[in-house]
């Protein structure tokens, strides 16, 4: 019996396999006509002779050339004999270099031997009919032997019948001088830069950016922080409240400077005056050290230094903005060659300037959520469980329908209904249902693991931006930028974000929590544990990652200039385009040493840090 | 003084690790915390300051529960316990002297510590510390660069940069050669008794905690089973701790 089944199974497992491999050789049958696999194609002579033209030329880049100077030696010649009387010979100055045929008359199509003298060894150069017109036409090439001499057929061409001399010369090209970069050497090595610094910026970009994302994306810094349904659902409401608070406070203020935005002094004055507030009311408002617990008074003063802070942080932040802008400006008229300063600094404060309204919206959404945090749990300690469940059905309630309405209005944007009831009503109504249900089945004392949710929304994000090519990204980036480097940093600087937070996040997660444990210990509080015992820790893999990243970047920005997004691609592609094959050669040996160079650095910093 | 009142905490998974454990710890005690290993002694001493939520009881320190405070009143409590592990848990590739300082980010305003800014008192506290473990002279190593005993002390000054009216030990000489371990354990002990601070400790060598500790509490699989001096456990006591078929050694 047991045998018998072990000769089946046996029988099962040889079936099985053999399935398998039946199973892989259709695959890959399929796979064949799928991509078309014809070598046919590989052995037909015209693409071979093609091939090696295009082969050959990529050989030779088009690096250099020199300065020529031509000199045309001829001699006369008849098209076609005349019919009465001798032709006069001309005495040749058999000195100098000089061209003989051998015959000095001939008809259309008739063959004639060219012969030269006396030239210099070793040149090349064409032969040219020159008719009574004008037009040149080429007949053959030349190429002396080591004592200046060669002998060349040459078919004679068919012309109109003209009695006088026409002539048959031989152009000589030397070259003068020292060899000089081509047109295309110099375009190539100002794109080659531009590549370079798409990398650059798009680098650094995307590091300065990842890095904090990459904390919320680690699980491990994430998955303890939980907070109260009270809170979570107050959350909800109290950050698009404050958000939008502070985008009319922005707004504001920024009309408010308008009159003044024009005059450096002026705004450079209020730069300093309010940057000075807010650095005494923080220095006022958060005390170096808290030894005791602070009473109710003490709170409160400290909470109105702080919101000066606030207030002032942002006003020099928009004034900051405004006096780059405008010195910016000056500076680019003066400073000449250095004009680049001066449109750097000018683009700092114009980003400052796009930038402050999200930036006070956000730290307007922070402040409200964090004293609607402890609202939450003050209500949470000071109330009983019912009083506290019908509080937070209310509010969850409110809390729902407030982030429904607020995903549909995103979903309207690209879809864009038109209809208040599907954009508006509907989603106000379910997500207030779903907060109702949810606070009302919840344990009003149990805590959310908000953190965790938050934590798997950013990765989902990330891991959505990151199956989205860099390629792709530039199209959008284009459309919306238009073509040029700008486009492509952009682009490659939203797919660094995402592939650099996810690795950076994975280093996070791989840290020795031993250190974290002990901070925490002490009574630090959530970020001075990161400074403290994070940062130290992933300091090398970051740097290693960073370079890594750069590598890539460098790669990806010389062909992003395919789809328009600025850097060397653009060039490579138009050359292939015209079919100069020698032009696009010397972009890509551009490319390989770049790419080669840059590789070669970063592992070298790689092996340095690790 | 410091009271444990019915004490439970289950891990994911079901795991009881503290069973309604109640006692009370007196001020400048040295209390020892004995039990095999797997039987809660960290999970104990763990839930005190709570880096682990217990889930259920209460811990009463100065008749305030530390299980009900808020993250502003935890951060004020935490700042006053400090915390010594086996395997040290310094940073391993910032300086001693940060280490140490990293001691007082419970007392620095947030926003000051993130730029690395700690007061010149601060710092000349650092210093005293480090003198007071006699490692004066690694202030300005990689902590990594030290070896286990000395990484120890830098961990002892850390949690004495805290201020603490409580010390919490988690098996502090577990990775140390008995020499070191002694010369660990005195630090402790002096620590104790110079400065007043209570120490809670958790142990594996019994000598250990008949030379330094006044009282000494054992648990076995979460269940308080003994509560008394360390002369108290005879054989009797050790077989109910330790189990049937655990032997004296040492
Ligand atoms: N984070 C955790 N998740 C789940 N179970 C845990 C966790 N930490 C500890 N445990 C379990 O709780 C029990 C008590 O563990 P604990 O670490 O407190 O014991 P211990 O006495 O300190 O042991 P040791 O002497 O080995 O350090 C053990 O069964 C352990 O497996
Ligand atoms: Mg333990």
């Amino acid at each position: 019996m047991r045998c018998d089944l072990k000769k089946k199974s046996s029988i099962l497992k040889s079936l099985r396999t053999g399935l398998l491999i039946a199973i892989s050789i259709i695959v890959f049958a399929y796979a064949f006509q799928v991509t078309n696999v014809n070598f046919e194609t590989t052995r037909s002579e015209v693409r071979i002779t093609q091939l090696t033209r295009v082969l050959r030329a990529l050989a030779k880049p088009e690096l250099v050339q020199y300065d020529t100077t031509e000199e045309e030696i001829s001699t006369p010649f008849y098209l076609p004999c005349p019919d009465t009387g001798e032709i006069e010979e001309i005495e040749k100055n058999t000195d100098e270099a000089y061209i003989q045929t051998s015959v000095i008359c001939a008809s259309p199509k008739e063959s004639i031997t060219v012969e030269g003298f006396n030239m210099a060894a070793n040149i090349k150069g064409p032969i040219n009919f020159l008719a009574a017109s004008g037009v040149k036409r080429q007949l053959a090439n030349f190429e002396t032997n080591n004592e200046g001499y060669f002998s060349v057929d040459v078919v004679i061409p068919t012309r109109q019948p003209v009695a006088e001399a026409q002539y048959i010369t031989a152009t000589i090209r030397t070259t003068t001088g020292l060899p000089k970069w081509t047109d295309t050497a110099k375009a190539t090595w100002y794109k080659i830069i531009e590549t370079v610094f798409i990398a650059l910026l798009a680098t650094t970009i995307g590091t300065a950016a990842s890095i904090p994302i990459s904390f919320i994306a680690a699980r491990n810094l994430m998955k303890d922080s939980t907070s109260t349904p009270t809170s979570t659902a107050l959350n909800i409401i109290g950050f698009p409240i404050g958000a939008y608070l502070g985008y009319i406070f922005s707004k504001w203020i920024i009309d408010l400077l308008s009159p003044f935005e024009k005059n450096v002094f002026v705004t450079l004055i209020g730069l300093i005056i309010s940057g000075l507030i807010a650095y005494f009311s923080i220095r006022k408002g958060l005390p170096s050290e808290d030894i005791k617990k602070p009473t109710t008074s003490v709170k409160f003063q400290r909470f109105a230094f702080i919101f000066i802070a606030g207030v002032m942080t942002i006003l020099s932040i928009i004034l900051f903005g405004e006096f780059t802008k405008l010195t910016g400006k000056e500076l680019e008229n003066v400073l000449g060659p250095f004009s680049f300063l001066g449109y750097a600094l000018f683009q700092i404060g114009d980003i400052t300037l796009m930038l402050v309204p999200a930036i006070t919206a956000i730290a307007f959404g922070g402040v409200v959520v964090s004293l609607f945090n402890k609202v939450g749990l003050s209500l949470q300690d000071n109330l009983n469980t019912k009083i506290l469940k019908i509080i937070n059905v209310v509010i969850s309630t409110i809390a729902g329908a407030i982030l429904f309405a607020l995903v549909m209005a995103v979903i309207n944007w690209f879809y864009q209904f038109n209809n208040q009831r599907i954009s508006l009503y509907y989603p106000v109504l379910i997500g207030g249902f779903a907060g109702f249900i949810l606070a009302a089945i919840a344990k009003p004392k149990h805590p959310l693991p908000t953190g965790f949710i938050i934590y798997t929304i950013t990765r989902t994000i990330l891991n959505a931006l990151r199956s989205i090519e860099p390629l792709v990204m530039a199209i959008i980036a284009v459309i919306w930028v238009g073509i040029g480097p700008f486009a492509g940093s952009l682009a490659l600087a939203l797919h660094t974000i995402a592939a650099l937070a996810k690795l950076y996040s994975e280093q996070v997660e791989s840290i020795d929590d031993g250190p974290l444990e002990a901070i925490h210990a002490t009574g630090a509080n959530k970020l001075q544990t990161i400074v403290y015992a994070v940062i130290p820790q992933i300091v090398p893999p970051y740097i290693s990652f960073t370079m890594y990243r750069w590598d890539i970047n460098v790669r990806m920005s010389t062909i992003i200039g395919f789809v328009g997004g600025g850097g060397i691609g653009f060039l490579l592609q138009q050359n292939i385009n015209l079919l100069s094959y020698r032009a696009a050669s010397v972009q890509m040996l551009a490319i390989a040493i770049v790419v080669a160079s840059m590789d070669y650095i970063s592992s070298k910093i790689r092996e340095r840090i690790v | 003084m410091l009271e444990i009142k019915n004490l439970t905490k289950v891990y994911e998974g079901n795991v009881q690790a503290l069973d309604n454990v109640s006692f009370n710890v007196q001020p400048g005690e040295f209390l020892a915390v004995i039990g095999l290993s797997g039987s809660g002694k960290s999970t104990l001493l763990r839930c005190i300051n709570r880096l682990v939520e217990p889930t259920n009881g209460e811990v009463i320190w100065d008749g305030v529960d530390i299980t009900k405070a808020g993250p502003d009143e935890l951060r004020r409590i935490r700042r006053q316990i400090g915390m010594i592990f086996q395997h040290f848990n310094l940073v391993e590739r910032s300086k001693v002297l940060t280490n140490v300082l990293a001691g007082r980010l419970g007392y620095t305003n947030p926003a000051m510590s993130l730029v690395n800014r700690f007061s010149k008192n601060d710092v000349d506290m650092a210093y005293k510390q480090l003198e007071r473990v006699g490692i004066t002279d690694q202030a300005n190593k990689r902590a990594d660069e030290l070896s286990g005993g000395q990484q120890q002390r830098v961990s002892i000054a850390r949690a004495m940069m805290q201020n603490p009216k409580i010390i919490l030990a988690d098996e502090p000489v577990a990775s140390l050669d008995p020499v070191l371990a002694h010369s660990i354990m005195q630090y402790l002990e002096k620590i104790n008794k110079e400065d007043g601070v209570t120490i809670i400790c958790s142990l594996h060598f019994l000598d250990l905690v008949h030379r330094y500790a006044n009282r000494a509490i054992a648990l076995n699989a979460g269940v308080l089973m003994f509560d008394g001096a360390p002369k108290e456990i005879d054989d009797v006591k050790f077989k109910e701790i330790y189990g049937k078929e655990a032997e004296r050694v040492g």
